[in-house]
């Protein structure tokens, strides 16, 4: 029988690049406490949130996508017409079908790129990273278009005293690509179906058909918080594990920015020596779930709070509940 | 070993301390968490795990809604113990 012929590997990835846009809107605490009976100290004390960056009507998510997409290119010195895999995590965009993904490549210039969306929520950019370096490095792709975009002002409750108050959009992208060191660590990720209505909607679409309400985030603090700290800091340890690295050799620790005080606490947990950065962006962007982590990572770069070169632990996590940790190396 | 009521009261009163720098002799069995002690859910959730730790025991999230006062988390303590 013939042999079948299948791709030259790569033994390793990088992130080659990242890009940013965030909401041209930064919506203060003051004008967000009426509704849920608050006060701009209450909401700093218990969130770390000062402002959200949150879409103009002229803002979409596409558009987001699409601007954070053009810096990571530009940044990483390819052509789009490299680029041979565009990965999107979102949970608000507002087609079940089709993808965000082929129209953010169309609209980046990216022909015939394999694209699709996941739904991985707050651990879906790390997801997209892990699927990425794999991809990779099994030779399937070349350069990956990795992007977590959200437009999360479309699906809160103003209200809502969970999570709505800290929800902000914007799209944070990466480029990955082959290298001749490693670059990605393997990845670490997993689910826990079992605490599925912890965080998400509070209801379908087809409810919405049916008269009901417009379904917006709402989650159940306590368990999210216990959850996101101690048993998200087992997994960050064991991604610095399969690493092969200690907290001693990061530059920068960049979670999910889910909640000022779960990123002190979870900082605590991991007892991260006084060197390591670590990122919170939160605190004038908001939680923008799969957006978070390249935002925050883009911003401690952009302000040079840490140096390319230097090690990264990024991990996501949330709904599903759904996590991914790597190590990377900072582009 | 099973604590005490007297352990775990002064127990808990350390961890409500090391959390929010609550004076340990005001974390009296009365003392309501949200309404007297004025803890947030977040502090509250790192003194149940907190709680787990130091006494051994699994304190469920549905169970930690129950603990209104300190006395509800000291009796719900001495009771979960093996």
């Amino acid at each position: 029988m013939t042999e079948l012929r299948v791709a030259e590997t790569h033994r390793y990835s990088k992130i080659y690049s990242l890009g940013a846009s965030r909401g041209n809107l930064a919506v203060s605490n003051d004008e967000i406490a009426g509704p849920i009976d608050s006060s701009d100290e209450w909401i700093r004390q218990r969130t770390g949130v000062i402002t959200r960056a949150r879409a103009s009507d002229d803002q979409t998510l596409a558009s987001m996508a699409v601007e954070a997409g053009k810096e990571a290119i530009e940044r990483a010195g390819i052509k789009p017409e490299q680029i041979d895999l565009v990965i999107v995590s979102t949970i608000s965009f507002p087609y079940a079908t089709p993808s965000a993904a082929t129209l953010i490549a169309a609209e980046l210039g990216i022909p015939d790129a394999a694209a699709y969306d996941i739904s991985a929520a707050c651990a879906g950019y790390c997801y997209g990273i892990a699927q990425a370096d794999s991809m990779i490095r099994s030779g399937l792709c070349e350069y990956a278009l990795v992007i977590g975009a959200e437009r999360l002002s479309d699906f809160i409750d103003p209200t809502d005293r969970t999570i709505s108050f800290l929800l902000g959009d914007g799209a944070g992208a990466a480029i990955v690509g082959p290298s001749e060191t490693p670059g990605i660590s393997q990845s670490v990720w997993g689910s826990d179906g079992t605490k599925w209505d912890k965080v998400g909607m509070t209801g379908s679409i087809l409810e919405f058909k049916e008269g009901g309400s417009w379904p917006t985030l709402v989650q159940e603090g306590r368990t999210v918080f216990r959850w996101a700290v101690w048993e998200m800091v087992k997994a960050a340890k064991e991604a610095l594990d399969t690493a092969g690295i200690s907290v001693n050799d990061l530059s920068a620790l960049v979670t999910h920015q889910a909640n000022m005080r779960i990123i002190d606490e979870f900082a605590k947990q991991l007892e991260l020596p006084d060197s390591v950065v670590v990122a919170r962006d939160i605190e004038t962007t908001g939680n923008t779930s799969a957006a978070s982590i390249p935002l925050a990572m883009h911003r401690i770069l952009q302000e040079k709070q840490v140096s390319s070169g230097g090690l990264a632990l990024q991990i996501g996590f949330g709904a599903g509940l759904a996590y991914a940790a790597q190590v990377v190396v900072l582009p | 070993m099973a604590h005490t009521e007297a352990e775990v009261l002064a127990g808990l009163a350390e961890l409500v301390n090391e959390e929010t720098g609550i004076a340990t002799d005001l974390v009296q069995p009365e003392k309501s968490f949200t309404d007297d002690l004025d803890i947030d859910s977040i502090s509250m959730m790192t003194i149940v795990v907190n709680a787990e730790d130091k006494f051994d025991v699994k304190i469920p999230d549905e169970e930690v809604t129950n603990l209104v006062t300190v006395k509800d988390a000291v009796d719900f303590i001495v009771g979960a113990q093996g």
